[in-house]
Order: structure tokens, then C-alpha cells, then sequence
């Protein structure tokens, strides 16, 4: 008996042990950085031309700036904008075609060929996707041949023959349209595998009941698909923000990091990789720090809200 | 007779509907595939036949433009081997050590299981980003910069993939097989590495293209770690075809350079699709 006891706590040690490269790899190069980031953000620490300023205390110095100069609000409206932008023809296409993938009366034939082909574009290199619409897209790329081909595009005052190519790069509407556009492209098959997964999970008889008592697929999909969904769809809508706040390859590799016309394509975190860069530390703390607060805040709401799900599911 | 009718109008109805679900989903694909298709065909034609505009029949300048891009200014090969090298190493050293710390957390009883199992959950969103500029400045101090360690070591910490391998575990390790192992005299390194192992490959494979392609296209950290040419990953690469004065550049070149970071990828895509899409729905409906 005793010598039992003994055994089960030698063996339960091993818990310890096998958690030591996580915990060590964790502390090291994301708790160690995130503490000195967070102390970054309270001192003045930059470089004018070669000399190094700082650093030097300066309380929440930097968190002031950061709001009294406007960037930070302003990045943060064109990130919001161009994810909104984004984030609503994902949404929409995703509900639709997962509607589709599940409902039993329309017996869709080739599924897997469908979401193989539109799952794709979300393991596509980012920084080379954008690179790759930045060559197409360019006053000298095949779209704008093709628009004319189309006769899409104006003559030229002087000589109506020669066309004048749109520079998609020069207008605020169009960069953030291509930035949306990419990020939907990327990221509509991943939300549609998600959604579908949950509306298999939708105890069929539910829906076999509305059948029989004549509700329509469009009455069957607002009132019961969708309510059953709201936990994952809340889930989908926080991930995507948490992912919309970072976005940055795109936008990075497509205006070169200018965020061009006039930084209105700038996000929050080209921003920061700018500031990193010029090795601008106390304004590039406070932009971490309020980045890490922001994202700590929506993961809690993901938390409580899957955990909801769990306790859906054991019912 | 009136029940009758209701149901041929619903069978006509599921028709129409069948057909317009079809016609969308087919022009969704088209609006994904597009673009490589583009890309594929210009990276075939040479710089002339590139500036005359755009055709969409295939040219012969495949090899030509695939050799001159190989051969330029940017090393692209070289940058391709170091993408594998990264890649490659994370992947595996993420697999491997998130399983384990799953299965600590998994098969052990001991005092600060709770709470450290809610401590990785509640890590599992910090996005590397917020974190870039303590981690730059403590790779500086260890002397660490431009080397791959710092983008390989630290995936060691997984929280996500921690999180699907705990998941998985919980289906496909009972307790008792360990049991079983121990009363034969196996010690607890032996039973991980030969018996747990073994059983989780399908979820090891899945998390392992999952990471090789996270850190195969990874943009941000890389270009803030790396400086030397010869150490580049292909993502700086291509982001340093877009800084350099554009115009000048071979355009066949520039497209082919693109094929090579995306096509490799598309290309295992195509192969494990099975895997990977199959996978993605299995851990989402527990996620």
C-alpha cells in the first residue's frame, strides 16, 4: 500500500519534467521580451541621426504622445477600416457557402474538390500574394491591359489612342480595396471549414422538425442555423479582429511600407515594425504594450464565449 | 393532391437552388485560382512578350526566366534553402515539444496542473508582434542576431499547437496502455518516445504542415533578425524585389521568383489536401 503511494508520486514528477522546454523556451523568449517591452514603454529611447537619445524616464510619456500626435488613432482606423472592408464579404460569402456544404437536401456533389480549391489561397505566402497583386495591379500589369482590352480605360486628351493607365496604387480607395480583397481571399475558405463545422454539429432533428411543419431552407437558416451558431460565429468575428489587428504583410509589401496614398493604408503594426526599425523604443513600447491590451481583452471574450460552447456541447 | 404539388415545387426549388449554389461555387474557385494562373502563365513569357500585354495562352520562357532568376542578383536558391532549414526545424521542434508538454499535461496528476494549463490557454493569443521589440533587444544581448536560431528555438512553445495535440490526446491515449507500459518496466521517457509518439502521428502530421507553412511565410520576425544576403528567407526576398526600383527589373524574372515561393506550397497543398482540410474541421469542432 504504502509503497504504492510512493510510486504514484514518483511517476507524477515526470509532469514537471516534461514541461520544462515549454516553460524554459517560454520565459525566455516571450516573458522576458514581453517585461522589457512593457519597461521599454515607460522611457524616452530613440536615435536622431546617429546619436542615441536616452533613455530616459518619463512616466507615460509615450502613451500620451502616442494619442496627442494622432497616428495611433489613425493607423487604427485604417486597419479597422480596411478589415471591416474585408471582414463583411468573407462573412457573408462563408455563411452562404457552409449553409450550402451542409444542407441535406442539396446533396452538393465534388465538396471536397470545392473547399480544397477554396481553403488554398490561406496557406499562399503573404508578403509573395501581395507581391504577386502588386505586379498584376501596376500601371504597366496585365489588369490594366486587360481593362483596356475592355475599353475600360480614358484616352488621352492629346491622342485618344493611347490610353492612361490607373495607377491603383495612387488612390486610398483602391489600395485598401486590394488589401481588403486579398485578406478576404485568403481567409473566406478557413471561416467557411469553421462555420461548416458547427452546423454539422446542429442536431439534425432540429431541422428535420422545421421541415416537416413546412419552415423554408430561408427560415430554417435565420431562425435555427444562425442562433445555434452565434457562439462560434462570436468566435470567428474576435479571431478575425485579433488577426485583423496584426495585419501587416499585405499592406507592408504592397505599398512598399509607405501605406501609400498619404499613410491612409497604414496599419498598427507597419507602424511598429517602422519604429523597430528606426529603433524608436519608447514609442514602439507603448505601441506593443496598448496592442497587448487590446488583444488580451478580445481573447477573453473568445475564452468566455467557447466556453460557453463547451457546456452547449455536454448538454 | 395538395401535399403533392407542395413537394414537386420544393423538388423544383432544391433544383434551382442546387444549380445557383454550383454556378457561385464554381465562380469562387475561378476568383481563388485566378491569380496563380496569371502568375504561371507570365512567368513563362519572356520580358517582351510581357510588355505587349496580356494573353492567356502559355509562352516557352519557362526554363529561361526560372534560370535568370536563379542566376540574379537576389539568391534566390540560397533563400529558398534557408525558408527549408527554418521551416523544416520549427516544424519539428514544435511538434515534438508540444506533444510532450501535452502529454505532462495529459497523463500526470500534480499540483500546478490546472494552473498552468490555463496559463498556456491564456498565452495562446499574444501575437509575436507585441513582443518583437523586448525579444529583438534580448537576442542582441545574446549575441543572437542575424542567426536562425532565434526564429527556430522559440517554437518550442507552441500554446496553439500544445492545444490541438491535448485535444487530440484525450481521443486517442487512454491511461491505461501506460499503465500497461510502466507494469512491463518501460521508463516514462521510453513510454513517450515509443509508445505516445507513435499513436499521435495523424495529429503531429497535421500540426506539422500547419507550422512548416506558418514559418515558411513568416514575414515579420525574420526581417527584423536577419541582415546578411546569404541568410535570407524567401518572404524578405520578395519584399526586397518590391523596394528595389521596380521598373528596372526583368518582369518574367519577378514572376517566376513569385512561382517559387508559392507554387512549392500549392503544390504539398495539393497532395495532403486530404489531411489538412479534414484536419482543420477536426480540431475546430472541439476548439
Amino acid at each position: 500500500m504504502n509503497k504504492k503511494g510512493k510510486s504514484v508520486v514518483s511517476y507524477n514528477k515526470w509532469g514537471y519534467i516534461f514541461l520544462i522546454p515549454f516553460i524554459v523556451v517560454f520565459i525566455i523568449f516571450q516573458l522576458i521580451p514581453l517585461i522589457s517591452t512593457i519597461k521599454n514603454s515607460f522611457y524616452i529611447n530613440y536615435r536622431d541621426g546617429l546619436e542615441i537619445i536616452g533613455p530616459k524616464w518619463t512616466g507615460l510619456g509615450n502613451y500620451g504622445k502616442i494619442f496627442s500626435e494622432g497616428l495611433f488613432l489613425k493607423d487604427l482606423k485604417n486597419t479597422m477600416i480596411m478589415w471591416i472592408m474585408g471582414f463583411i464579404p468573407q462573412i457573408v460569402i462563408s455563411l452562404l457557402f457552409a449553409a450550402w456544404f451542409s444542407d441535406p437536401s442539396l446533396r452538393l456533389k465534388g465538396q471536397r474538390f470545392f473547399k480544397t480549391v477554396i481553403y488554398l489561397p490561406n496557406l499562399i505566402m503573404a508578403s509573395a500574394f501581395s507581391m504577386l497583386f502588386f505586379t498584376l495591379f501596376s500601371t504597366v500589369g496585365p489588369v490594366n491591359d486587360i481593362m483596356k482590352g475592355f475599353q475600360l480605360l480614358i484616352g488621352k486628351i492629346s491622342d485618344p489612342n493611347e490610353y492612361v493607365a490607373y495607377d491603383f496604387l495612387a488612390h486610398t480607395g483602391s489600395v485598401r480595396t486590394l488589401v481588403a480583397l486579398m485578406n478576404c481571399l485568403m481567409w473566406f475558405g478557413n471561416t467557411t471549414i469553421l462555420l461548416l463545422a458547427g452546423m454539422m454539429g446542429i442536431d439534425t432533428s432540429l431541422l428535420e422538425a422545421a421541415e416537416v411543419d413546412g419552415a423554408t431552407a430561408n427560415q430554417i437558416f435565420w431562425r435555427i442555423t444562425l442562433p445555434i451558431l452565434r457562439p462560434i460565429l462570436i468566435y470567428v468575428l474576435v479571431t478575425s479582429l485579433i488577426g485583423g489587428l496584426q495585419m501587416f504583410d499585405v499592406p507592408q509589401i504592397l505599398t512598399k511600407g509607405s501605406g501609400q496614398p498619404q499613410e491612409t493604408s497604414m496599419t498598427l503594426i507597419m507602424r511598429l515594425n517602422k519604429h523597430l526599425y528606426s529603433k524608436n523604443y519608447g514609442m514602439g513600447g507603448a505601441l506593443s504594450v496598448i496592442l497587448f491590451f487590446i488583444t488580451g481583452v478580445l481573447s477573453f471574450i473568445v475564452f468566455k464565449f467557447s466556453g460557453n460552447q463547451d457546456k452547449y456541447g455536454k448538454k | 393532391m395538395q401535399v403533392n404539388m407542395v413537394e414537386e415545387k420544393q423538388k423544383g426549388g432544391v433544383k434551382a437552388r442546387r444549380a445557383v449554389a454550383y454556378v457561385v461555387l464554381t465562380i469562387a474557385c475561378i476568383f481563388c485560382l485566378i491569380w496563380f494562373y496569371i502568375l504561371l502563365i507570365n512567368a513563362t513569357r519572356s520580358k517582351g512578350e510581357l510588355t505587349k500585354g496580356f494573353t492567356p495562352i502559355p509562352s516557352v520562357h519557362l526554363f529561361e526566366n526560372l534560370k535568370n532568376a536563379l542566376t540574379g542578383t537576389q539568391p534566390i536558391l540560397r533563400g529558398m534553402i534557408n525558408s527549408l532549414i527554418v521551416s523544416v526545424s520549427t516544424a519539428a521542434l514544435s511538434v515534438y515539444f508540444s506533444a510532450m508538454t501535452a502529454y505532462a499535461i495529459h497523463a500526470y496528476e500534480f499540483k500546478l496542473k490546472k494552473a498552468i494549463f490555463t496559463m498556456i490557454l491564456a498565452i495562446m493569443m499574444i501575437p509575436t508582434q507585441v513582443t518583437a521589440l523586448g525579444f529583438l533587444q534580448l537576442i542582441d544581448k545574446m549575441h543572437l542576431m542575424d542567426n536562425f536560431i532565434p526564429l527556430i528555438v522559440p517554437s518550442i512553445a507552441a500554446p496553439i499547437v500544445f492545444f490541438y495535440m491535448k485535444q487530440y490526446m484525450e481521443s486517442a491515449l487512454p491511461i491505461e496502455l501506460l499503465e500497461a507500459a510502466r507494469i512491463d518496466g518501460a521508463g516514462e521517457v521510453r513510454i513517450f518516445n515509443t509508445i505516445v509518439l507513435p499513436l499521435m502521428v495523424p495529429a503531429m502530421a497535421v500540426q506539422a504542415i500547419f507550422s512548416f507553412v506558418a514559418s515558411w511565410n513568416n514575414y515579420f520576425t525574420p526581417n527584423l533578425v536577419i541582415s546578411t544576403d546569404t541568410k535570407k528567407t524567401l518572404p524578405i526576398l520578395i519584399a526586397q524585389l518590391r523596394g528595389a526600383d521596380f521598373l528596372k527589373f526583368d518582369m518574367g524574372v519577378v514572376y517566376a521568383t513569385i512561382a517559387f515561393s508559392i507554387f512549392p506550397v500549392i503544390v504539398v497543398y495539393l497532395i495532403l489536401s486530404k489531411y489538412i482540410v479534414g484536419g482543420l474541421a477536426a480540431g475546430s469542432v472541439k476548439g
